[in-house]
């Protein structure tokens, strides 16, 4: 196991270095002038006012050497500064990331409460009514646009319940945690749902094939009732292909988190984002999708491990 | 019923040919059928919409539903109906380059590695681990952004995302084929590497990909909703289905109507294109099948 570990964090670190140079030269995929993009079009610079901002920012070196440059602040923690607030960029991230993180860890739990039981249920009575409507369900969730989801739901509420979700500011889980359950209960839903019928179907799937196995029908020969069956031994292996989903669905749910927190207007890391990108705050952009992409990465990582705990096997591949 | 003669005599035109099996698959047939609504829609925009898409007319604002109006009508006083004909037909647009090109390019570098293998191997999938590493619709936020909005735009962010997709299903294909005797003996033959590819190998290695088209429209029709939302996709006039959403956000306690239909014309596309992409893996992959259901 130890060596499986060591394995896959040396695998990392390549992939991390290969995420930075990426986004590096994306960042640099910019039409015309980063300094001209960054002022606005409108602001006209004297020669000798550019050059001393490239300068400045470390655009008049060659490409390599700014990455490397770049690069050996980020490894310092240094991401730069972001050009409207003037503060660093790993502080802004690190302001915004907990609400983002709380958020994406409660969709998690909205769709494996929801998903979970249905899809047990569903593979329990095959094709009954209630295996068509779980079906239907997955399926409307799968297509169901999260954005379009979140935005009925404002309207539901403030229309017909006269709720105005929270905008603006969020209370701190350690503040007052109920006001903070609160305030993140339908963005959280609205990320999760989708995610609950990928859960809903994989659950369903994987149960169906447990429940013809070998060590199913011996349980059942041992005079095992099928409730037995199912929650003492079918149940267990069907966590494994869950788990699985759940790890690489979470970075997809940072990932989604993006287009909710502007729905509802969150102040979050997608925010964060999406503000920096209409400002052309490039710095700023250019450290929140890498810092998401590493939480992505590591996320990852942290699944493979939590697989070969569960699984045996494939720590001895 | 006419519905079901149609049915019947398609089933008999097609009965030997994969096309029939996927008539005899419910789901998968309605997908095709949401599918071909939504293509034709998209193709002749231009003659079924009743106005043109932006075309404001300021003196009927925000109307509701009506005869003149069939799903009412925006803040500037455009048709509902026709921006969301020609929304489609931008989506349409998005969606098929952007999946053309990712699987065009996808497969060849999966062929390529596969076929090879070795260092060859090493560095293109690498590589496609890397674009992999991103969460989809992030790395398409960080290109349309680098890039700028636009049509053009959204499907260089959206051909780049899903192209590792589609390398990781050709290169899979291509190491199991590449290994049957068949293959040995047409290299035994003295087939040259280019011919063993395009006559013997990609022909029979496309079946998964088939599979993935379907599957990569929907996703690249749900980015492409997504990134226009966010003002970073389609331009402003031109109509799409995620900036409607976006422009009906605001004005949705005055005119919620201008929210529901270009919701559900997202959802009814995704819907089409995933079950179409089942059916199809159903009926083209018996050994998926069995493993998903």
């Amino acid at each position: 196991m130890r060596n499986y570990i060591l394995k896959r964090l040396l695998v990392i670190i390549p992939t991390l270095l290969g995420i930075s140079i990426i986004i590096f030269l994306i960042m640099r995929l910019i039409p015309g002038d980063t300094i001209s993009a960054m002022i606005g079009t409108s602001a006209k610079l004297t020669e000798a006012q550019s050059e001393s901002l490239h300068a400045y920012f470390g655009l008049d070196r060659p490409l390599p050497e700014q990455y490397i440059r770049w690069l050996g602040a980020a490894l310092r923690g240094d991401l730069g500064f972001s050009v409207r607030s003037g503060t660093p960029v790993l502080q802004e991230i690190l302001n915004r990331f907990p609400l983002t993180f709380e958020m994406t860890i409660l969709a998690m739990i909205f769709a494996l409460i929801l998903g979970i039981p249905i899809g047990i249920l569903s593979a329990v009575k095959r094709d009954s009514l209630f295996d068509l409507f779980g079906r239907f369900l997955a399926l409307v969730g799968m297509a169901l646009p999260n954005f379009w989801m979140g935005t009925l739901i404002i309207y539901v509420l403030s229309v017909y319940f006269q709720v105005l979700p929270n905008s603006g500011d969020y209370t701190d889980f350690m503040v007052n945690p109920i006001t903070n359950l609160k305030q993140l209960f339908f963005p959280a839903l609205t990320l999760g749902f989708a995610f609950s019928a990928a859960v809903m179907r994989t659950t369903r799937s994987s149960l169906l094939d447990e429940f013809h196995k070998d060590y199913a029908q011996t349980a059942r020969a041992k005079g095992r009732n099928e409730r037995q069956v199912i929650l003492l031994h079918c149940l267990r292996n069907t966590l494994i292909p869950i788990i699985t989903l759940v790890g690489f669905q979470m970075g997809y749910l940072f990932g989604g988190a993006v287009i909710i927190e502007e729905v509802f207007s969150m102040p979050g890391m997608g925010r964060l984002l999406l503000n920096a990108i209409s400002q052309r705050d490039y710095a700023l952009v250019q450290g929140t999708i890498v810092f998401i992409a590493f939480i992505f990465v590591l996320i990852n990582l942290l699944t493979d491990l939590a697989y070969a705990v569960v699984n045996p096997r494939i720590r001895y591949e | 019923m006419p519905w079901l003669i149609l049915a019947s005599a398609m089933n008999n035109l097609f009965r030997k040919t994969p096309l029939g099996r996927l008539f005899r698959h419910r789901s998968g047939t309605f997908g095709l059928v949401l599918v071909l609504l939504y293509l034709i829609i998209a193709v002749f925009a231009g003659i079924l919409a009743p106005y043109s898409p932006i075309d404001q007319h300021p003196k009927d604002r925000l109307q509701p539903p009506s005869s003149a109006y069939v799903l009412g009508t925006d803040e500037f006083g455009r048709d509902i109906l026709s921006r969301l004909m020609f929304g489609a037909s931008n989506s349409l647009k998005v969606s098929l380059v952007s999946v053309a090109i990712s699987g065009l390019l996808g497969t060849v570098i999966g062929t390529v590695a596969g076929f090879y293998g070795g260092w060859v191997d090493n560095v293109f999938m690498r590589f496609m681990d890397l674009i992999f590493a991103f969460p989809a619709i992030l790395l398409a936020l960080a290109i349309s952004a680098a890039l700028g909005p636009g049509l053009n735009n959204t499907i260089i962010a959206i051909s780049i995302v899903y192209m590792p997709i589609f390398s990781r299903v050709a290169r899979g294909s291509v190491l199991q084929i590449k290994e049957l005797e068949y293959i040995e003996a047409t290299r035994a033959l003295g087939s040259s590497h280019s011919r063993l590819i395009l006559r013997h190998i990609l022909p029979n290695s496309f079946t998964p990909t088939i599979v993935q088209i379907s599957l990569a429209l929907s996703w690249a029709m749900l980015t492409e909703a997504s990134l226009s939302f966010l003002g970073l996709g389609t331009i402003p006039p031109d109509p799409s289905w995620g900036s409607m959403l976006s422009e009906a956000r605001i004005m949705m306690e005055l005119a919620p109507w201008m929210a529901i239909a270009p919701g559900i014309a997202i959802m009814l596309g995704i819907l089409g294109f995933n079950l179409l992409g089942d059916g199809l893996r159903d009926i083209l992959d018996p050994h998926l099948r069995s493993m998903v259901n």
